[in-house]
């Protein structure tokens, strides 16, 4: 058997049961491979439960920046898991590597003559170590990070710097982690032939880079973008958008004299409730948001029509996972698409912005808010647990301090007093569909009007007059052309000679789906590819459409509801929309996009023949 | 029913402290039903905000879905309203508030409204003590529905389809009191002269005051077999005392004998005078105030009048310290963009 030798591109997976603070101690080694210079993916691949179920970590190493998850397969298992070892040790690729605990012996149905076993006796050695039973549960997982760091080849001072980070300000804790490290270190050095073929070699890919997870990034970008009312319920993968808002918040929108807030987060009763304080907090002039889920949007409709109709501001962030009902709450999908962008009864429809990567969550987030308060209308930005909830690689997250604030039509107490005519809350003066607004308590005498989700005239007075309401409709349908104006255009790349076959995808399949391309490419399959950014779709989606014989949709849900979109909005044939899909609750993989194009490239080749 | 609202009003009709007249109180005319009790509640609602002198421009009306929920539009019309979706007024209100704390919150809504499809936000709205007056106009029906018993009818109660009411009430006081609200009355629609002072004092205290007032339902359930009938409630009305609501400046003009009277100053120096009326009523003892709503219940007799208020209570806004420097809805870009800078800082320990 031949031990696998690569530099800078393979897998390691951890498989470590749920609450033992396994976590912490595996970002170290994807933090470490990042300031090494080294593109990382560190996915936590954790099941709904707070202690005893397996859980995985995997990280994918790769300087050629392929970022998504590479297959089911892994090049190095760390196998800390005795209830998922059987499963986990059939996942290592031939000439691989297992590493496991040897204070017990390795039972002989894990024994595979293909693969290599690295044993550390880690649970003799945190015996031997550590008298606090919680503690040598904890250093077990410092301890493997400090061999494979040898093994592996880290930088073991980057790696003790990280530590240093880490515990600032609890310095007491340093000492005794990197102690840890060290044990499994040298133990290593000791016992193996360090480095193995598996190893990782500082080069400059990450310079400038960050590393940071898409809801933090959203946070962020509501703190910047001016969101000062958050109502919201917990539900993963959400929560931690909120969490992070709360955490930046205290730091940067807190008086430093009064230690008054320049903000409030109030957690609802339920996901209801959560929109109707952002919708409330919005007619009243705040920027507010809340952030949820798949099962939360469901709750959130009814409110997401209020919006829609009554033309109130709002921004949810949909941090979407498997599906339907309550799923798989821990494992990811992009299976909201049309919930979200049909939410609610009646004719409906909602603007969906939608980012692949860290920066872009900032970006969007920030925007959102301007588009909410132009449209005057909800804005849903679409995440996914994949995103949201793992550290991404990103391009730094960036702010102009001479950008303003969008706040779209809305007349001051000066616009009030100088106004001679009627105001009218639904007048479409300036034919692009949208009104002004008046926020409560602005003039004495003037701009008062009434909101209400019943149907009313351009004087926001009630009515059931059918001319009144379809104005209305029709009204809402001009606003929707505007929205098209204004949300992000896609990202499209064109082959030089112009390829007549092209990919479709969006959010998180982006890494998958470039490895995939690479990869076609290299058998002579060349595609032009675009990345949706936005719903409604504009003029450039329409002739990217046009423009091609054959296009392939990739995404991850079962139904191809982006597919169905595209159908709807752009009238576009279904028969040249080849859904690629994988809905599995792990995030697709290149390879699951590379065969499912391949297949259908000689379907239709037997087809022609 | 009326359905032109007379624009004339007689050139010397008296203005308030800030020079309105009672029509600038008013809204556009009532579209419900002839004799509705809830016509009789805005026209308090206009009485107090009148004598109250409240900038009409300063007050947030909302409310939900029902014959209750569209009185807003009836009175205020200077002030902005939001009708909003069944049951989900407090959440509006609650958004409402966080966004600007300095405007005067009038929710609105039904028994349906907030016993039933809303009962969940009404119980949470309660206990964040959110500065605001929530009345109820409670008619035990569902009016705009044709006349479905709701959640608040007794048992034993028939409306109009003539079916007495199998299921045990809920009693939206008792609620209120249990769940920490911080101001609880009950009135009735046909008692304008106890009605008044109650929204004058809901109004004008701070935190979550919540008025529940009965108010027949003219069409579906005024009937004999009613206990929410005009008729039921002159025989069964009992009343905590007789309220009376001073403002800060007015001075204390009669003389009560000692132990006749509470009087109960609220946060903006206003006060709250409660003439006792039979038993010992001691109208800033919660406990107290549930067992004098249950021995009313049990002997069939309709608790009125102020049953509860604690003038010291922290609201929500108080609880999540939030700034009392502006309303969150005016802060300016610079106070809430952290700026370039601590971006780039927060991009450092990232990597």
């Amino acid at each position: 058997m031949k031990p696998l030798k690569t530099t800078n591109e393979f897998v390691i997976r951890f498989a470590n049961v749920n609450g033992t603070g396994s976590w912490s101690a595996n970002l170290l080694f994807a933090r470490t491979a990042f300031r090494m210079g080294i593109p990382v993916s560190p996915k936590n691949i954790f099941p709904s439960n707070i202690q005893g179920l397996p859980t995985w970590y995997e990280i994918r190493v790769s300087e050629k920046g392929y970022l998504g998850q590479r297959s089911n397969d892994v090049d190095i298992m760390v196998a800390m898991n005795p209830q998922s070892m059987a499963a986990d040790t059939k996942t290592v690729v031939s000439g691989g590597y297992l590493i496991y605990d040897n204070t017990k012996r390795l039972g002989s149905h894990l024994k595979r003559d293909d693969i290599n076993y690295i044993g550390l006796p880690l649970t003799e050695m945190c015996l031997r170590e550590y008298e606090d039973p919680k503690l040598r549960l904890l250093f077990k997982n410092i301890i493997y990070i400090g061999a494979l760091a040898a093994l592996t080849d880290l930088d073991f001072e980057v790696l003790k710097n990280l530590i240093s980070d880490q515990f600032k300000g609890k310095e007491r804790l340093i000492k005794p982690n990197i102690g840890a490290l060290e044990l499994g270190y040298n133990y290593a050095k000791e016992h193996f032939d360090c480095p193995l073929g598996i190893r990782v070699k500082a080069t400059n890919k990450t310079d400038n880079k960050i590393l940071i997870d898409g809801n933090s990034a959203l946070a962020l970008g509501a703190l910047y973008g001016g969101a000062s009312v958050v109502g919201w319920y917990p539900i993963t993968p959400s929560t931690s958008v909120v969490d992070s808002f709360k955490k930046y918040a205290a730091r940067l929108r807190t008086c430093e004299t009064t230690g008054e807030k320049n903000y409030a987060v109030l957690q609802a009763e339920d996901e209801l409730a959560a929109m109707g304080m952002v919708l409330g907090a919005s007619w009243m002039g705040a920027r507010a948001f809340t952030a949820t889920s798949g099962p939360g949007v469901s709750l959130m409709s009814e409110f997401l029509g209020l919006s829609y109709f009554a033309e109130i501001p709002a921004v949810l962030f949909d941090i979407q996972r498997s599906g339907p009902s309550t799923g798989m709450p821990t494992r990811t999908q992009q299976s909201d698409i049309i919930s979200c962008a049909y939410a609610s009864h009646g004719d409906t429809k909602h603007v969906l912005l939608i980012p692949s990567r860290p920066k872009e969550c900032f970006d969007m987030s920030a925007d959102a808010f301007d588009l909410s308060d132009q449209l005057q209308t909800a804005i849903i930005v679409m995440s996914d647990l994949d995103l949201g909830m793992n550290d991404n690689v990103s391009e730094p997250l960036e702010w102009d301090d001479k950008r303003e604030y969008k706040r779209g039509k809305v007349l001051s107490e000066d616009d009030l007093e100088k106004m001679t005519e009627r105001f009218g809350r639904y007048l479409d003066k300036d034919g692009d569909g949208i009104g002004t607004r008046t926020l409560p308590g602005t003039h004495p005498s003037k701009g008062s009007f009434f909101t209400r989700g019943s149907s009313h005239n351009a004087y926001a007075a009630y009515t059931e007059n059918s001319d009144d309401y379809v104005e209305c409709m029709k009204r809402l349908e001009r606003k929707w052309e505007t929205a098209k104006t204004l949300v992000p255009k896609p990202e499209i790349k064109r082959k030089e000679d112009g390829a007549t076959s092209g990919v479709i995808y969006y959010g998180t399949s982006d890494y998958a789906t470039q490895e995939a391309l690479d990869l076609l490419e290299q058998e002579g399959h060349s595609f032009d590819a675009m990345r949706l950014r936005a719903f409604p779709f504009n003029k450039d989606v329409e002739e990217f459409l046009a423009a091609h014989e054959t296009l392939y949709v990739i995404e991850q849900n079962r139904d191809a509801q982006m597919r169905t979109l595209l159908m709807k909005e752009c009238e576009t044939d279904p028969a040249k929309l080849v859904p690629v899909l994988g809905y599995s609750g792990r995030p697709i993989t290149a390879q699951e996009i590379r065969e499912q194009i391949e297949d259908h490239l000689n379907i239709k080749k037997k087809k022609a023949a | 029913m009326s359905y032109i609202n007379p624009q004339f009003r007689h050139p010397c009709s008296n203005t308030n402290e800030i020079g309105c007249t009672r029509k600038d109180y008013e809204g556009v005319i009532s579209t419900l039903c002839a004799g509705c009790g809830h016509d009789s509640i805005t026209a308090a609602v206009v009485q107090a905000c009148f004598e109250l002198s409240i900038k009409p421009h300063t007050v947030a009306k909302i409310s939900g879905i029902g014959c209750s929920s569209k009185t807003p539009a009836y009175f205020l019309s200077q002030s902005h309203g939001f009708n909003s979706v069944h049951g989900r007024m407090p959440s509006i209100a609650t958004g409402a508030n966080l966004a600007n704390r300095d405007m005067i919150y009038l929710g609105i809504s039904g028994d349906g409204d907030t016993a039933s499809i809303g009962i969940g936000q009404f119980v949470h709205i309660a206990r964040r003590n959110l500065n605001m007056l929530y009345m109820v106009e409670n008619n035990g029906c569902y009016g705009l529905t044709k006349g479905q018993d709701s959640a608040t009818a007794d048992v034993g109660s028939a409306a109009k389809g003539g079916i007495p009411n199998e299921f045990a009430p809920v009693d939206l006081v008792s609620m209120a009191l249990d769940l920490g609200a911080s101001f609880v009355a009950r009135g009735f629609s046909g008692d304008k002269e106890q009605l008044v002072p109650l929204i004058k004092a809901g109004l004008s205290h701070k935190g979550f005051a919540f008025l529940d007032i009965i108010s027949p339902c003219v069409t579906f359930n005024n009937t004999p077999g009613s206990t929410k009938s005009y008729a039921h409630m002159r025989e069964h009305m009992e009343m905590t005392g007789k309220v009376d609501f001073v403002p800060e400046e007015a001075e204390i003009k009669v003389d009560y004998k000692p132990g006749e009277m509470t009087d109960i100053t609220l946060h903006d120096g206003a006060h709250i005078r409660l003439n006792k009326l039979g038993d010992d009523y001691d109208p800033q003892n919660r406990r107290g105030a549930l067992a004098a709503e249950e021995k009313a219940k049990e002997k069939g007799e309709i608790l009125t009048g102020l049953l509860f208020v604690d003038p010291e209570s922290h609201d929500l806004h108080d609880v999540l310290g939030t700034t009392t420097k502006h309303p969150l809805r005016n802060l300016d870009e610079k106070t809430l963009c952290p700026g370039a800078k601590a971006l780039e800082a927060i991009n450092e320990t990232s990597r």
